[in-house]
């Protein structure tokens, strides 16, 4: 057993630019994925983390650095010969053929016996529950019974690897979810490492082990989904997963635990908790929840305590979602968990009313000001 | 409410005077005279280019050969009865075979060509196109006289290869069923590739990446992959060349000398030189009956394809 599933040492990727020149997708990237771990890349559209996925399963080869699978420096090692499979973004499913033909596809290429074909694509089938499929064609198949062929496809390989390439991208938001989790236990049970890729952090945090936040070709932060959400390290991270409150100031007091800052937006001093490497007198920013947020209708006593102004609400159910002013034309999103009994619904807040507003210290991350 | 009554319609139509136009009233109320009215052009079009000719055609062949090569009418299978007859079953085996030939070759040239348009960048593809359909801007007959240049006796290829050498003296190229055969695909080549183009390039590149992903070398993907999703253009393009070859009179009488006689030239031999129109009209029905046979045959078996082309 080596160390890493995948491991990406320093990896570049360039593009020509069709104005000339060279797009750089994929900027000196490091990553190490652990075995049987369900490994996501996260971040918007040209963030790099397909190019990435299409460098580990050989579709392109990168212009520096290295890529190494199960200890094996995968070179310019063609796709064929590598052990990793990858469910593709359109399925990319042989249209020609049906369901057996696709799923047998793999196995066919490996001249595994004919008998055991049969057997293995039949379990393989069984797993992704379309037993009884197997001579539909792919334009006979919903959507989500299509990415079910995808992955039997590429898993009866039993690949090291397994690559996912936003998979569920094609779905509808139900079956999205469905599948989700369908995904996870599927991982689980094969135990094969799975490195996924979405631009839906939602998606991310609901299977991964590990997530890789990128952005502009660069890997920002690696995490597990608490890590990733509650200690985001940079304002890029906390703004791209969830939702998030930004305040910018200066660094007034700072010790390893807590740091003071001055907030022009507020003209108020905050106190918050110092993620990264901060010293006095740097512009920072800092990063609060609309959950974290403590909302009351009187005046009271804490830090970072404020008065501000309701602008507007929006009931959805489980949240109330408030907007107010907190003075200096600063907006503060505000979520309050709907906990109230359903025979009293609280009178909620009302447009133009004051409220009390305190950015509990320790949910108040103050993180360094990006260039 | 009343919009209710109607199904949700707007109910405007009703107020037009209906009864006047009880064509145009049965037309808005009838589905069938609704699907009828739509398809009337293509059935009129059909009508006087196809059917009307084809049953006059039929008519013909039951028809005699007057004395002075006008048409008596008077019924009888004597011109069918006449191509039972060896000579007329070996011109049209022969042309079979050429028409074959010309469609296997066609494939064999028109395929790496489509696929290599195909495959090309984006912005180079029209470029590519329009030079397969470059030629198609001279004339028929100068192409073929162009030929004609390229294969004589001292023509072009005979004199190159005399001075490098390769050859004493001139081959018999001009004037040979090969000859016949070289001018037919040179004709039929961008029937072949057009097709093939459209279905070639319809191929995803993500379905090959899958097939290399799953263990394929190239040349089983290709095998596997690209030339079974190739197949409704190679059918398409197959009827497009198989067709008009099978009728092609032409290219024999100009580069088959009197020696090569294709059905096609026995219809117009028959038609303009020994003025025997009911025989050329019989000859014509023959191959129109063996091109369809053929036709269905063949794509009987392989399909049209059209699962594939949706």
């Amino acid at each position: 057993m080596t160390s890493y599933a995948v491991e990406l040492r320093d990896v570049t990727k360039q593009f020509p630019s069709p104005g000339g020149g060279e797009i750089t997708a994929v900027d000196h990237v490091q990553m190490q994925i652990n075995h049987g771990e369900f490994f996501s890349m996260l971040g918007p559209s040209g963030c790099g983390k397909t190019t990435s996925l299409r460098m580990i399963a050989g579709f392109e080869w990168p212009t520096s650095g290295e890529i190494i699978i199960n200890g094996m420096p995968a070179g310019h090692t063609p796709p064929f010969q590598r052990p990793v499979n990858t469910v593709f973004q359109s399925f990319a499913l042989f249209q020609h053929m049906t369901v057996f033909e696709n799923v047998a596809f793999g196995l066919e290429m490996e001249k595994v016996p004919k008998e055991d074909i049969k057997g293995r694509v039949k379990a393989a089938l069984a797993m992704v529950q379309l037993s009884g499929m197997e001579n539909r064609k792919p334009k006979q198949l919903s959507g989500g019974q299509q990415q079910r062929v995808a992955l039997a496809r590429a898993l009866i390989k039993r690949p090291a690897v397994l690559l996912l390439d936003e998979p569920l991208g094609a779905l509808d938001l139900k079956l999205r979810k469905d599948m989700q989790l369908e995904l996870k236990a599927l991982q689980m049970q094969v135990g094969i490492t799975f490195v996924y890729v979405t631009h839906d952090q939602e998606e991310a945090l609901t299977m991964s082990d590990r997530i890789a936040v990128m952005d502009k070709g660069k890997v920002l932060q690696i995490g597990n989904p608490i890590e990733i959400y509650e200690r985001p390290n940079c304002r890029f991270v906390a703004d791209f997963i969830g939702d998030s409150n930004f305040l910018t100031g200066t660094v007034r007091e700072l010790d390893s635990k807590s740091v003071k800052i001055y907030s022009n937006d507020l003209d108020l001093e905050i106190l918050g908790i110092p993620l990264g490497d901060m010293i006095v007198g740097q512009s920072v920013v800092a990063s609060i929840r609309p959950e974290k947020i403590r909302l009351e209708d009187r005046p009271g006593v804490g830090l970072n305590f404020f008065q501000a102004k309701v602008i507007n609400t929006a009931y959805i159910g489980s949240d109330t979602r408030v907007n107010v002013h907190a003075g200096m034309g600063v907006v503060l999103k505000i979520w309050e968990q709907n906990r109230f009994s359903t025979i009293d619904p609280k009178a909620y807040y009302k447009n133009g009313e004051d409220v009390w507003v305190q950015l509990v210290p320790e949910n108040t991350l103050i993180l360094p000001q990006e260039n | 409410m009343s919009n209710l009554e109607h199904g949700g319609q707007p109910v405007v139509g009703m107020h037009l005077p209906t009864k006047k136009f009880s064509i145009l009233r049965s037309i808005r109320e009838n589905k069938r005279s609704q699907g009828l009215f739509l398809i009337s052009p293509a059935i009129l079009y059909l009508l006087v280019f196809l059917i009307i000719p084809s049953i006059l055609v039929i008519l013909l062949s039951f028809m005699t050969r007057g004395p002075y090569g006008n048409v008596v009418y008077r019924f009888n299978v004597d011109n069918y009865l006449r191509l039972i007859d060896s000579l007329y079953l070996r011109i049209l085996w022969f042309s079979l075979v050429v028409a074959g030939m010309t469609t296997v070759f066609t494939i064999l040239i028109g395929y790496p060509l489509a696929y290599y348009i195909a495959r090309s960048p984006v912005n180079q593809r029209p470029i590519l196109l329009f030079l397969i359909l470059l030629p198609f801007w001279t004339n028929f007959i100068i192409r073929i006289y162009a030929w004609i240049m390229i294969l004589r006796t001292e023509g072009l290829l005979n004199t190159f290869l005399q001075n490098l050498g390769l050859i004493h003296f001139p081959l018999d190229l001009l004037y040979t069923p090969t000859a016949v055969l070289i001018g037919m695909v040179y004709e039929f080549l961008p029937f072949m590739v057009l097709p093939l183009y459209t279905s070639l390039e319809k191929i995803e590149l993500s379905q090959l990446e899958a097939a290399a992903d799953l263990g394929a070398r190239p040349f089983r993907a290709f095998w596997r992959i690209t030339l079974p999703l190739s197949f409704p253009g190679m059918i398409a393009g197959s009827i497009l060349v198989f067709i008009p070859a099978m009728g092609m009179f032409v290219v024999p009488d100009l580069m088959g000398g009197a020696k090569t006689i294709l059905v096609g030239n026995l219809i117009r031999n028959q038609f303009l030189v020994a003025r025997d129109w009911p025989f050329g009209a019989a000859a014509s029905m023959l191959l129109l009956i063996l091109t369809l046979f053929f036709t269905l045959f063949y794509t009987r078996r392989a399909g049209f394809g059209e699962e594939l082309l949706v």
